[in-house]
């Protein structure tokens, strides 16, 4: 009888739940949170799963170092029982968590200018402020074109 | 002098006459003298054009590709000659009386009006000598940028008005009908050269046909076909000199012009025959000729009334081509000539009354012709020439054209024109018999003969002479066109 | 392919052009922060832009034949090294964003002074610099993982910029703020996607990456990874439902900052979208042709509409050109969707023209501002009377940006409007026709405002200063050249296009 549920399936990929666990979580606050702080935060942890789906990727069974000794004939032969760490992803994600680092400041920072220049850090205040600002625009526009707008 | 420079002259000088408008801004005598020598060398350019080459063809200059298969390229051939003849000799004309007007009339702006007018007929001139569909397309663009602010000129809200209609009309069509037209024939002919025949014959299906005439006959928004003549009675907000521009010589001109280029030498009239495809749009011109007839006789003001009048007429020159006759193609190109005539003899008329005592409604102009009677027996002349009787040019097109629907077997075609020049009768001629039979009502016009200025009065005078001449000349002219339909 | 022309090993300073161009403002970034001077950035920065310039010349000129140049990054052979590949696609994309680069920079001297505080002019050149280098490295750069850290280096620099007009209107931190987060989205599925052809491959260079994707045809994975990809470099293209970044960041960014990113940002991320469609997934897969057609079709059309109507719309001239350059995105998109050569090339010569174009109009603007204070409609009155000059260059591209002819416009939608005809397509050609009418609206009512109305009798309005009115001619006067001498443009847009069309170079090439 084949199985309902391929639980060596799920299991044996185990970390690609556990990154679309986090990238989806990540998502969702960026989407639903009005907090501009709340808001990078989720991206930051939008960003990690991707670091974890890097790294997972990097183990390779029966792989082996890029650098390796080489016989006579040049023949590799594999050991099957050891886990190699191929270094490329780990290197790409140290570069990814530089940038995640520079994101996440430099969002803080604009965060920081909002917050003097708004008195708030609420999506739904900054909104109101700014279509405020917007109907004035539009309303001196009007003024100024008379009939014509 | 070579053609070839000739050629290049026509465009370039009323280019330089462009530039010494906007160099000699504030200093009024030197400017006005310097596009009028501009206008005559431009006059004396196409001449020597006409000598040099007849109405044989000449060999295509290509200036430069723009896309491979795509060239900015000119030749002369006897449509196009005639339609710059007319439009560099109508410009010394015009230009004179728009001299008369604009200072008559106390106008502002006079440098940028005669800059744009110089390159309106630049346009022109690139548009006649044009040796394929896109170079004619690059200056009909031109020339409908050009000719904007000549009718936003005023400035008021109902100029600007009236202008956006006339733009977004020209450039909508332009754009979304002509271009596609244009594109479509590149693809299916592979070439956009005006070939004698037709280009298009064997590389389009027969049902596709009517379609694609139909992207051009309505994306050619200058010929104002129903239901694209919004844009000719909008425009008259302008000025009278661009008025008598825009309707007799340079726009509604280029609009049928290219029509008849398209016809007989993108299509080919012996194409368009085979198919069939160009019955409908005989019809809908036929039908234009009568309903902007009918609404003319509606108008009360002169200038709207006219304009409606040119919407009748152009429609003329469609039906010449769209008959797929040869007599028909003739006829339509022969109209180019006597309406341009006679058109812009009504035009300058109504602008020298407008100057002289700022009458604009046909209502108020009562009794007018005995003050005015140099300018109300032009416009006499002229529009007995429209109506299309002898001893005027107007009588010839109408006889071609009759011909040829005879030829082509649609006597309905031949009744339509005989009506047509009926309701011309009845919307015309009523003017100068209210301007010389009714008494004079309105108090404050002088009592005994007091003309508008020189400039005003005297060129409507030289062209209603010019109607007249041309019936004359009309065979001369049949002779100079017929290459076109290879007779 | 010109095999002479591929190089492994560098030996002349010729050679290492390809990594120069990107190399030089790059540390032209730092130099300006270390030394700290402010009349010294942006000499620097101007050197190192026009340096870019010349080196993109060069390379166009050598890769115009089809050909094209691999450099090795430190000396290491792809696959496992980086690589940075010039054919005629990117050296063209190249040449655009260098040269507007330096052609902005004289403009953005006066512009900065009046628009943003002294204290930050030495860091927003340095930071200028960074962007260009982004941009730069990720057109030139053949390897995948690369993309994405110049995608980045541009993204966050040009966040950086955005935020500078916050001296003049405090929105554009929430625009800055708004862009930041939607561009990092777009970056990390964009690394996501690569994080799965990277799984399905095990390589990063975009040559070996395509061979290895057509000896495996696809399997789920790349699948998952081609849409990865699409959307998130989508974000940065501003594809149609994507596009929610962009009108506030072009409206409130400083004006010299609106004219690089309108003519620039975008149009890198086309690049590498066609990039990633063309040479490094195979279009003929089923997958990628029917995401072509059933994606691209109706969002660039949905773009075309909707985007120029509610340009139309705009009180705001800065956000009316921002929505029109949310529709010519659409007019590119759709050029790619006709999978023909015709239709590449005029995404391509589109990208270059609308550029140029959309440059020139945004320094008007600018150069506007500087008297007016805002870009509300309300307050441009009559200015293209007191600014001859300044009016006349936006008139000229005003009509490139409608497509007249005798513009750069009308060239890429002739191209463009022929390629639908030879796919058959006559429904999308009157379409791309009717939505150029609403071009012709909006234009006309900025052409209006500028000279048809009456001048606020207090402005104190002349014209333009000598170096805005020089870059903002020089992209007028190419509006109209590239209207009539298409040798360049369309010309390499055409190499180009083949050379994508071909397939993937490949490692064997």
């Amino acid at each position: 009888m084949e199985q309902l549920i391929d639980w060596a399936f799920i299991v044996g990929h185990v970390n690609y739940w556990l990154f679309i666990v986090l990238m989806m979580t990540g998502l969702y606050v960026v989407v639903a949170r009005g907090n501009l702080v709340k808001k990078i935060v989720g991206l930051n942890i939008f960003q990690v799963s991707v670091f974890m789906l890097y790294i997972s990727i990097g183990k390779i069974t029966g792989g082996t170092a890029p650098i390796f000794p080489v016989d006579l004939t040049g023949h590799i032969e594999p050991d099957p029982s050891i886990v190699y760490s191929n270094p490329l992803p780990h290197v790409l994600i140290l570069t990814a968590i530089v940038v995640g680092i520079a994101t996440t400041s430099l969002g803080l920072a604009l965060i920081v200018r909002i917050r003097e220049a708004y008195d708030t850090i609420e999506e739904e205040d900054i909104l109101k402020i700014e279509r405020e600002m917007t109907a004035e625009d539009n309303k001196e526009y009007g003024a100024a074109m008379g009939g014509r707008a | 002098m070579e053609t070839s420079t000739a050629l290049f002259l026509t465009m370039l000088i009323p280019t330089v006459a462009m530039a010494g408008n906007m160099a000699f801004k504030d200093r009024e005598n030197l400017r006005d003298g310097f596009t009028f020598i501009c206008a005559l060398l431009t006059f004396a350019c196409v001449l020597c054009i006409l000598c040099a080459v007849g109405n044989g063809t000449m060999e295509e200059i290509a200036l430069f590709e723009v896309v491979s298969g795509l060239t900015i390229a000119f030749h002369v051939e006897p449509l196009g000659l005639m339609f710059a003849i007319i439009g560099s000799g109508l410009w010394i004309l015009t230009h004179l009386y728009g001299i008369g007007y604009m200072r008559g009339n106390n106008e502002d702006h006079h440098a940028r009006f005669f800059a744009c007018f110089s390159i309106a007929i630049a346009a022109v001139m690139g548009i006649a000598f044009a040796s394929n569909m896109f170079t004619l397309f690059v200056f009909y663009e031109i020339l409908t940028l050009s000719t904007y602010p000549l009718v936003a000129h005023k400035g008021t809200k109902d100029a600007i008005i009236g202008a956006r209609i006339y733009l977004g009309i020209l450039i909508g069509t332009s754009i979304a009908l002509l271009l596609t037209g244009v594109i479509w024939t590149f693809v299916a002919a592979g070439t956009l050269d005006f070939v004698q025949g037709g280009i298009l014959e064997g590389k389009i299906a027969p049902s596709l046909v009517p379609i694609l005439l139909a992207l051009y006959a309505f994306g050619i928004g200058k010929a104002a076909l129903m239901p694209f003549h919004r844009w000719l009675p909008a425009a008259m907000v302008a000025p009278t000199p661009v008025s008598a521009l825009l309707h007799a010589v340079a726009v509604v001109k280029a609009g049928v012009f290219s029509i008849l280029k398209v016809g007989i030498y993108i299509f080919g009239i012996d194409f368009l025959a085979q198919t069939g495809a160009s019955e409908w749009l005989m019809w809908l011109a036929a039908y234009s000729i009568i309903a902007a007839s009918v609404v003319a006789m509606t108008k009360d003001n002169l200038k709207a009334r006219l304009a409606y009048s040119t919407v009748s007429q152009l429609s003329y020159i469609t039906l010449g081509m769209a008959l797929a006759t040869s007599m028909g193609a003739l006829g339509g190109g022969m109209h180019i000539a006597m309406h341009a005539m006679g058109k812009i003899t009504l035009f300058m008329c109504a602008g020298s009354i407008y100057v002289a005592y700022h009458k604009t409604e046909i209502s108020q102009m009562q009794g007018l012709g005995r003050i005015m009677p140099i300018t109300f027996i032009a416009f006499l002349v002229g529009a007995l020439s429209i109506i299309g009787l002898p001893p005027l040019g107007g009588s010839w097109p109408k006889f071609l054209l009759m011909v040829g629907a005879a030829d082509a077997g649609h006597q309905i075609i031949i009744a339509v024109l005989m009506l047509s020049s009926l309701l011309n009768v009845a919307y015309l001629l009523p003017i100068v018999g209210r301007g010389f039979y009714r008494p004079v009502t309105d108090s404050k016009l002088p009592k005994g003969v007091a003309e508008a200025p020189l400039l005003c009065w005297l060129p409507p005078a030289i062209t209603a002479f010019g109607c007249l001449i041309l019936f004359l000349y009309a065979g001369a002219i049949q002779d100079f066109l017929a290459p076109i339909v290879g007779l | 392919m010109a095999a002479e022309e591929t190089h492994h090993v560098a030996k002349t300073f010729m050679d290492h052009l390809p990594v120069l161009q990107v190399v030089i403002p790059l540390f032209a970034a730092p130099i300006i922060v270390f030394i700290g001077k402010r009349s010294l950035a942006w000499p620097i920065a101007f050197a190192a832009s026009a340096a870019a310039f010349v080196i993109s010349c060069i390379l166009l000129i050598q890769v115009l034949d089809g050909g094209f140049i691999s450099y090795h990054v430190g000396g290491w052979a792809p696959p496992l090294g980086i690589e940075y590949r010039i054919d005629a696609a990117n050296a063209l994309v190249l040449a655009l964003i260098s040269g507007i680069g330096t052609v902005v920079l004289p403009y953005a001297y006066e512009s900065v002074k009046a628009e943003i505080p002294k204290k930050n002019h030495t860091l927003f050149y340095a930071c200028f610099m960074l962007c260009f280098t982004g941009l730069l490295g990720m057109v030139a750069t053949g390897d995948a993982f690369n993309v994405f850290v110049f995608l980045e280096i541009s993204s966050l620099s040009t966040y950086v910029l955005v935020a500078q007009g916050a001296n003049h209107n405090k929105r554009a931190l929430t625009a800055a703020y708004d862009y930041l987060i939607m561009g990092t989205i777009g970056a990390t599925f964009f690394i996501i996607g690569l994080a799965m052809l990277y799984m399905a491959t095990g390589t990063l260079n975009m040559a070996d990456l395509a061979d290895r994707i057509a000896d495996e045809g696809t399997n789920r994975t790349i699948r998952a990874a081609f849409a990865f990809i699409v959307v998130g470099m989508g974000l940065k293209v501003a594809i149609y439902p994507l596009h929610h970044w962009l009108p506030n960041a072009y409206t409130f960014a400083p004006s010299a900052v609106s004219v690089f990113l309108a003519a620039t940002a975008t149009k890198a991320a086309i690049y590498v979208l066609l990039r990633f469609m063309f040479s490094v997934f195979n279009p003929s897969f089923v997958f990628e042709e029917w995401t072509l057609y059933i994606v691209f079709i109706p969002f660039s059309l949905l773009a075309m509409f909707a985007a120029s109507f509610v340009a139309v719309f705009q009180t705001n001239i800065k956000r009316m050109l921002a929505y029109s350059s949310i529709a010519q995105i659409g007019y590119m998109l759709l050029g790619i969707a006709m999978l023909n050569a015709t239709g590449l090339s005029a995404t391509l010569v589109h990208l270059v023209n609308h550029g140029v174009t959309k440059a020139a109009l945004f320094m008007g603007v600018g150069a506007m501002m500087l008297y007016s204070g805002s870009a509300f409609f309300n307050n441009l009155n009559g200015l293209g009377r007191k600014m001859p000059l300044t009016g006349a260059a936006m008139v000229a591209s005003g009509l490139s940006l409608i497509g007249v002819p005798g513009t750069a416009g009308f060239i890429s939608k002739w191209v463009l409007v022929q390629a639908a005809f030879e796919n058959g397509w006559w429904i999308i050609a009157i379409a791309i026709m009717l939505s150029s009418l609403l071009a012709v609206i909006y234009v006309w009512r900025m052409f209006e405002v500028l000279y048809l109305t009456a001048p606020d009798p207090q402005s104190t309005a002349k014209e333009a200063p000598l170096a805005m009115l020089v870059p903002m001619w020089v992209l007028a006067i190419a509006c109209i050249w590239f209207g009539f001498d298409t040798e360049l443009t369309l010309g390499s847009a055409r190499v180009a296009a083949d050379g994508l069309l071909a397939g993937s170079a490949g490692m064997a090439h």
